[in-house]
């Protein structure tokens, strides 16, 4: 069966459709909880819940867009409640105040952003960014969502939306150059 | 304009956001922002790179994830038969409890109704 196969039938209530959706999706949206919210153990509740909340509003996918892409707008508003109730819970900063843990990244994207390395830094960059910036570059510059749909998703307007992405492409930007590396960046 | 002023404009220049006539202006004829614009766009083309590059799911997540729906679904479906049935169980238990009173009221009428008549 197709994917649009699959949604027809899971859209009918047929669950063994919709546990064959989740199979095909399940290491993406894994990948896309990890990384907006920047942590394994937050993931994998954003997984559950972002599955959840597809099970019970499959009924309601039009099919308009792809499956997977409803499912990202599906998993970023899960992230964005996970991350709003952890912000309530604990006392861990999300303000936008940003110390680079690592130094030594300065020769990340001069020294060929192809390499694995390269990816992995820029995978512990991402991860060190304060939460509300790390959903909007995510989901804009990895996943290429529209800045409305992520302005939709994390309840935020569009403007604020691209505060957000300029503000952590530039806190990217000062993590992965320094002084050094920006003579032999170019 | 000065550099560190359309510095602060490039990450939205890099998408080709407009930015003002004399910032894209200046770009065109400064070296310096050109490079930090570039630097910008391959921190672009790199985070894109990232699309492809998956994680690894924790292991038993699936079948934690599908048991979860499992359990909801049956929950869903529990609760839209309770709702279903929910006004013949309440007409059912209302019944009952009336036909019990309606019994006990006519047992004790009539036990009554012996003791007077013994009593006279």
């Amino acid at each position: 069966m197709d994917e649009a196969e699959l949604v027809g039938a899971a859209r009918s209530g047929d669950r063994q459709a919709f546990d064959e959706l989740v199979r095909r999706t399940f290491v993406d949206t894994f990948t896309l909880a990890r990384r907006l919210t920047g942590n394994e153990e937050d993931a994998r509740d954003v997984v559950q819940e972002a599955y959840l909340r597809a099970w019970k509003g499959i009924g309601k996918f039009r099919g308009d867009a792809a499956f997977s892409t409803w499912l990202y707008r599906i998993t970023a508003n899960a992230a964005a409640s996970n991350i709003q109730r952890r912000r309530r819970h604990r006392t861990e900063s999300f303000a936008d105040d940003f110390e680079p843990v690592d130094n030594a990244a300065e020769h990340l994207v001069s020294q060929g952003a192809e390499s694995a390395e390269a990816l992995d830094r820029i995978g512990g960059a991402l991860d060190d960014l304060p939460a509300k910036l790390r959903s909007v570059v995510v989901l804009k510059d990895v996943y290429g969502m529209s800045h409305e749909s992520i302005a939709e998703e994390l309840g935020i307007t569009v403007s604020a939306a691209k505060v957000r992405l300029h503000r952590a492409r530039r806190k990217l930007r000062d993590v992965l150059y320094d002084e050094g590396a920006q003579a032999n960046a170019v | 304009m000065r550099c560190d002023e359309v510095t602060a404009l490039l990450p939205a220049l890099v998408d080709g956001e407009p930015v003002g006539f004399e910032a894209e202006r200046h770009v065109d004829t400064c070296l310096r922002c050109q490079a930090e614009l570039a630097r910008y766009r391959r921190l672009l083309r790199t985070l894109a790179m990232l699309r492809t590059r998956y994680a690894e799911p924790t292991p038993g997540l699936l079948g934690d994830t599908l048991a979860a729906i499992t359990d909801a679904a049956e929950t869903g479906a529990r609760h839209t038969l309770l709702s279903g049935r929910r006004i013949a169980y309440v007409g059912a238990i209302g019944g009952s409890a009336i036909a019990v009173g309606t019994t006990a009221a006519l047992l004790i009428a009539r036990s009554r109704k012996r003791a007077l008549s013994l009593a006279g």
